[in-house]
């Protein structure tokens, strides 16, 4: 365990509760670049919560999170992804009503002239579709026709197109909830070897995942969440499995 | 307002093109329309076995642009009809005076257009056109001033806007329903309370040519309607904030999550609609030569038929503009054509309502086969 380089990101003595109940409770987790962290738990074990803040979603009400070794602030998730992390949410997060090109820019169009208030700058659309284009190809994203709205996508797609838009985007860290809970199995497949192409462009990457056969593959490390405390850290293999699993439910680990 | 978004323009990690000849994701080849390809890139991929196909016109592809233009055809079959039915209608005189009728309906559709966009409604505007007009008559009685009565009746729509938007927004209320709905009755009641009750009279003279005015028999007010639509068409196709818009409509809890200024975009398309009534109102002002308390009774109903029958749709992010137009187009004509041919008083109401059941209709089977074109194009491919 000796390390070369500080992590991508490491969140220490996070925690937060949201009155009375108490969501996270002094965890710590670490992701190094060219490493998948899967975070497992039961229900409101927090690992929602977990990624909600290192999104920007929520704030920590204490704790610290490092990105490389230097402390950063998360007040908003516009903070988040000037930081390089991505977040790929369980409902996805995607605009239905617009193409894909659109949705891998809202909120960060590309824009001329530069003099003007942003929000009344011209958005330079076929600059974002070629370069849409480029990251779907890169990834080996296969869209029919990027004139047509992601909601009339099929799921695996809609999927493809946001994990895709966050590594467009992603210089660090990517984030994934519960990335192939709604695909059948060709679509997981997929969205699998998506997830390894990323770790092979040296993001790290932390993915939520209940589907213990594709954590078993995908992931390099596991935390296990209960209760708001991280109770185990371990490499799943199919010979832990029921280790892993006796730690969510809260056996005897 | 664009504060909460960052400033830096993003760039996606375009460097790294090494997996090129991966399996594709989805759809068993990769296929851009021909405009999306980078200038003077050759499709790349060749070899693998998944040839890039070149631009595509399918059957398919035209059925979908047939489609996109339904409002237009049927705006096209009223007017033949009108036309068929009536030796007058198609005089210059009586299309000016159509394009005349139809302009306070038309500007207000426009900005309503944005407001059900992003899954609202704005029920206050014909009581906002006549405070403005009421507005802009009372600064007309004290001092003549054209760009002053003019600016009072934008100055007036434009706070209507900004209370709804602001109280809509800041006061967290659960539907604009609410907030315009009581817009409608508080702006008609300060407009009735600050004319009296009575309609008062003049307007200066700019007012009057803006809305009764024309250059040869094309009217003023609908060159300005040109002139706001294609602002429109500005802000909706090619403008960071019109996109926003659709953005906002499309998933507000994603727009959020992507730092786009969600409660900026609602309160600005609430603000538009106030100014869109008041500039209604120096047309409407100006055609009548006064301001009165009882202008744009039920207006906001027909600007919300206009971009229903356009193919807008309540559930937010989809409509255009052109078809608004049409929408407004199609019930000044339909009016028209049945003052013409002299239809009883009572039934015009019955007939517009008819046809906004119609068009919507039209516009429902309209989504459905597109959604199977597209679905089978995207399984074709």
């Amino acid at each position: 365990m000796t390390a070369p380089s500080p992590p991508a990101l490491s969140v220490r003595g996070a925690a937060k509760r949201f009155g009375a109940v108490v969501a996270l409770d002094g965890v710590d987790i670490q992701v190094r670049r060219g490493e998948v962290l899967a975070l497992l738990g039961d229900n409101g074990a927090g690992k929602s919560t977990l990624i909600k803040c290192v999104s920007g979603v929520h704030r920590l009400d204490a704790g610290t999170v490092e990105m490389d070794g230097v402390p950063v602030d998360l007040g908003s998730p516009a903070d988040a992804r000037a930081l390089g992390i991505e977040t790929v949410y369980q409902d996805l997060a995607l605009f239905d009503n617009l193409d894909p090109a659109a949705n891998f820019y809202a909120g960060r169009e590309m824009t001329t002239p530069r003099w003007l208030p942003r929000g009344l700058r011209l958005v330079r659309r076929r600059a974002m579709a070629e370069a849409t284009v480029v990251v779907l190809r890169r990834l080996a994203v296969g869209v029919a026709d990027l004139t047509t709205p992601v909601g009339l996508m099929s799921g695996g797609q809609r999927q493809a197109v946001a994990v895709a838009r966050a590594a467009a985007f992603a210089t660090n860290v990517v984030i994934l909830d519960e990335p192939t809970a709604a695909l059948g199995v060709r679509e997981s497949r997929h969205v699998l070897d998506l997830i390894a192409r990323l770790r092979a462009e040296g993001l790290a990457i932390i993915v939520v995942s209940h589907a213990m056969d594709h954590v078993m593959e995908m992931a390099d490390r596991a935390v296990v969440l209960r209760r708001g405390r991280a109770v185990g850290e371990l490499v799943p293999r199919p010979e832990n499995k029921e280790q892993i699993v006796s730690l969510i439910v809260g056996g005897n680990g | 307002m664009a504060s909460d978004a960052t400033e830096r323009d993003a760039h996606p990690n375009t460097a790294s093109d090494g997996h090129g000849a991966a399996a594709t994701f989805g759809a068993s080849r990769m296929d851009w329309p021909a405009g999306y390809l980078p200038k003077g890139s050759t499709p790349a991929g060749g070899g693998s076995g998944s040839p890039l196909a070149g631009p595509r016109r399918d059957p398919g592809g035209l059925g979908l642009a047939a489609l996109r233009v339904g409002p237009a055809l049927m705006l096209l079959v009223v007017v033949l009809a009108a036309g068929a039915l009536s030796p007058v209608f198609f005089t210059t005189r009586n299309l000016g005076n159509v394009l005349s009728q139809t302009a306070v309906i038309a500007i207000l559709a426009l900005a309503q257009l944005l407001v059900i966009v992003t899954r609202g409604i704005d029920l206050s505007v014909g009581s906002t056109l006549a405070l403005s007009a009421v507005a802009g008559a009372l600064v007309f009685g004290s001092m003549e001033s054209g760009p002053l009565v003019i600016l009072a009746m934008l100055a007036t729509g434009a706070v209507v806007g900004a209370v709804n938007g602001g109280v809509l927004v800041w006061g967290r209320l659960p539907h604009p329903f609410i907030m315009t709905l009581a817009m409608l009755s508080i702006a008609r009641g300060l407009a009735l309370w600050l004319s009296g009750g009575q309609p008062i009279s003049g307007m200066p003279e700019v007012v009057q040519r803006i809305g009764g005015g024309s250059i040869g028999w094309f009217p003023y007010s609908a060159f300005l309607v040109v002139g706001l639509a294609l602002m429109t068409l500005l802000l909706t196709r090619a403008m960071v904030w019109g996109r926003w818009i659709f953005a906002v409509g499309g998933n507000p809890d994603a727009a959020r999550r992507a730092a786009i200024p969600v409660k900026g975009v609602v309160v600005s398309v609430y603000v538009i609609s106030g100014l869109a009534a008041g500039i209604a109102a120096v047309v409407n002002a100006g055609r009548l030569n006064g301001g009165s308390p009882t202008f744009g009774e039920l207006a906001e109903l027909d600007a919300i038929a206009a971009v229903v029958i356009g193919g807008a749709s309540f559930h937010g992010g989809r409509g255009h503009v052109g078809n608004a137009l049409v929408g407004a187009l199609m019930i000044g004509v339909i009016r028209n054509a049945m003052n013409l041919l002299d239809v009883n008083a009572f039934l015009q109401p019955i007939v517009i309502g008819v046809v906004i059941v119609l068009a919507v209709e039209l516009d429902v089977v309209r989504g459905l086969l597109e959604e199977r074109l597209r679905i089978l194009q995207a399984a074709r491919s």
